[in-house]
């Protein structure tokens, strides 16, 4: 299995040109594009059930289930996520809506059903907690390739190890974050945050990488605050993609009556 | 009364009903029980001291059946102001989608459209102001219509047109439990002056119609709204009885809303024709006006939003009312303006919510602050207190005359 996927991982760099070596690396930005791919674009949709678990420093945990619906309007480029929420009960079928811009700031919606309210939310920090969870939007989203200058500081056996520096740093809280980058599927398997004062804060891991319809998935990731002890772990199940999402189903229509995909 | 729930037992019992119901019928079964108290922060000698003591079960029930959802929700209420056990149905309705490009939704329900934030231009739907001034969860601002909703959604906009057979209205301060300035009196009443209306409640006749056409073009939201029916609250007396009327009101307007400077921007802008009294002469009936509203949302620091909005009525036909108004009453402005400012902010991974919402009139030197604390103990238990604080020079003025009112509440909740 593992030699089949290096032989297409070599044809792959023979078709487009760039080395016919295996042991070479890719350039930095190579590496950064298809990690974004891998991490967000499979398919050119996908739907998936999430369960977070947040954990205070106290150890107190608290639950979050949702279902996550993707559609990529190009790939590498601008997309929609409808999240549509289950537990806990507070804030069960609330829906949210995201488009996702690579050149400007996200439009986002939330749907109070309670309500029957369509609010619009500012996007323009997107590195606040999503849902009280120790997860950025950002992480959820992905965060756009052009924002960091990157650079390979070292290539091990099974990963490239890139740092990224933010090119606006008063816009972040971190001062550079470095991705292991897993050599084989291009799947960021961790990310660590330095802070401005060069501790190491925040930790971002894949636990748990399954392939799914032929596409490396991370199936359970964890987020840990390292100043505090908090951490939220997120356990993705009925993961599926080229469902052949209706464009539609990303409009204020299926805020207001989640689709049946999403339910 | 409420703490029994916290027992593990009931806990469990609860979550065994809740998934017998699924697994037997596929009933979807949520809701929460409620406790909530508030008092007067003042003598008010037309009214009780406490403001708000209640109890309340929500029941929410929905069922998918292949190709139509059903909803029911409803409220059973014992409340301890007005002394009376109430059950209050908020939901009772079915959705489906006959066409494609076609949603229904058919039944009691909650409508809203409109970009503003506790102001309100184009939704001409029922409110529930009672229980915004008594401190009542923000849900319960909208009270719901019995109607009809279709939404048709082509390739060049789309329409939402909403017929209500029979008049709902909005549950207004009659002097139940709010004391309010009465006009006839000249002075501030409650209790002694209950008031009392006369509903348009002909079924289809005393209807009402609500449209809306909307179009998103790469974010920004346009929308056109028309609405032929009645003021929503009693803006017009029968002078001879006297009792409070709901003359007829159409209303047109627009709004448009996109991403500005980093946050969100929304403008509004609307035309109440009082049908009832076009000259503007009749000083029993509200005169027509135009109304204008102008806002801006963004994050000022992480988990912390600010948002102000600028609000506007001017009368139409102003001298007319002038040189009708009966010797003695108070006049209004013609301009009526009001700035809101919301902050809010989130901590301790956004269980605990901090928000402040103010409404301050510069024309009538009045004001309403609402500072609220939301604590979520755990993914069941929420705590919350808050105050709802009337500040005016005059006692008629619109929220000048609640003065008296200003209160402070706490509530606990269980949800499952």
């Amino acid at each position: 299995m593992k030699s089949v996927k290096i032989a297409t991982t070599v044809m792959i760099f023979f078709i487009l040109g760039l080395s016919s070596h295996a042991e070479e690396s890719p350039s930095v930005d190579e590496i950064i594009d298809r990690a974004n791919r891998a991490a967000y674009y499979s398919g050119d949709d996908g739907r998936s059930t999430v369960k977070m678990t947040i954990t205070d420093p106290q150890g107190r945990s608290r639950e979050r289930e949702f279902n996550i619906l993707r559609h990529d309007v190009s790939d590498g480029g601008a997309q929609h996520f409808y999240v549509y929420f289950k537990k806990p009960s507070d804030v069960r079928k609330m829906a949210f809506l995201v488009h996702k811009h690579i050149d400007r700031d996200d439009d986002r919606w939330l749907y109070l059903p309670a309500l029957d309210l369509v609010k619009r939310i500012a996007a323009s920090d997107k590195r606040t907690s999503f849902v009280g969870s120790h997860f950025f939007y950002e992480d959820v989203s992905g965060r756009g390739v052009a924002e960091d200058s990157h650079e390979i500081v070292e290539v091990t056996d099974t990963r490239f190890v890139i740092k990224n520096v933010p090119k606006d740093p008063g816009s972040v809280e971190f001062a550079s974050y470095t991705v292991w980058i897993d050599k084989n599927t291009y799947m960021p398997m961790k990310a660590e945050y330095v802070d401005k004062s060069g501790n190491k804060y925040r930790e971002v891991e894949a636990l748990e990488v399954l392939e799914i319809q032929g596409f490396p998935t991370v199936t359970k990731s964890r987020v840990r605050d390292l100043a505090d002890g908090g951490e939220t772990v997120s356990e993705f199940t009925e993961i599926e993609y080229n469902i052949g999402l209706d464009e539609q189903i990303f409009t204020e229509r299926y805020l207001r009556r989640p689709p049946r995909e999403a339910r | 009364m409420i703490l029994p729930l916290s027992s593990p037992q009931c806990a469990e019992g609860l979550e065994d009903l809740k998934d017998l119901l699924y697994d037997k019928y596929e009933i979807d079964a949520y809701g929460f029980l409620e406790a909530r108290g508030g008092l007067r922060l003042q003598e008010d000698p037309y009214e009780k001291s406490t403001s708000i003591g209640e109890m309340r079960l929500q029941t929410d029930l929905s069922r998918d059946f292949e190709r139509v959802e059903l909803k029911i929700k409803f409220d059973l209420l014992g409340d301890t102001v007005l002394e009376e056990v109430d059950l209050d149905l908020r939901d009772l309705n079915l959705s489906f989608s006959p066409m494609d490009f076609m949603d229904l939704k058919v039944g009691r329900q909650v409508l809203t459209w409109g970009t503003g934030d506790l102001l309100f231009v184009a939704d001409s739907f029922p409110k529930d102001w009672v229980s915004f001034f008594i401190g009542r969860d923000t849900e319960y601002l909208k009270a719901p219509s019995d109607a009809a909703r279709v939404s048709l959604f082509f390739d060049l906009f789309n329409l939402d047109l909403v017929y209500i057979p029979k008049f709902n209205g909005s549950v207004y301060i009659d002097g139940s439990r709010l004391s309010y300035w009465n006009p006839l009196l000249g002075r501030i009443a409650g209790r002694d002056f209950i008031f009392h209306d006369r509903k348009p409640d002909d079924f289809g006749t005393d209807s009402e119609y609500a449209l809306r056409l909307t179009k998103n073009i790469e974010g920004t939201e346009l929308a056109l709204y028309g609405y032929y029916g009645f003021w929503q609250t009693p803006e017009g007396v029968d002078p001879l009885t006297p009792v409070l009327i709901y003359p007829e009101l159409s209303i047109l307007s627009a709004s448009i809303r996109d991403a500005l400077f980093g946050g969100i921007g929304h403008l509004e802008l609307g035309y109440y024709d009082s049908r009832d009294d076009d000259s503007g002469g009749n000083p029993n009936i509200r005169n027509s006006e135009f109304r204008f509203l102008v806002g801006f949302e963004r994050e000022l620091s992480q988990d912390f939003t600010g948002g102000i909005q600028y609000y506007l009525e001017y009368m139409q036909d102003y001298e007319e009312y002038e040189a009708n108004l009966p010797q003695g009453m108070n006049k209004k402005d013609e301009y009526r303006h009001v700035l809101t400012l919301r902050l809010t902010k989130l901590q301790m991974n956004q269980n605990l919510t901090l928000s402040f919402f103010t409404y301050y009139s510069p024309s009538d030197a009045d004001g309403y602050l609402r500072p609220n604390l939301n604590y979520k103990i755990n993914d069941e238990w929420t705590a919350e207190m808050g105050g709802n604080i009337f500040f005016g020079s005059d006692d008629h003025t619109f929220f000048g005359q609640f003065r008296k009112n200003t209160n402070a509440y706490a509530s606990l909740r269980y949800s499952f």
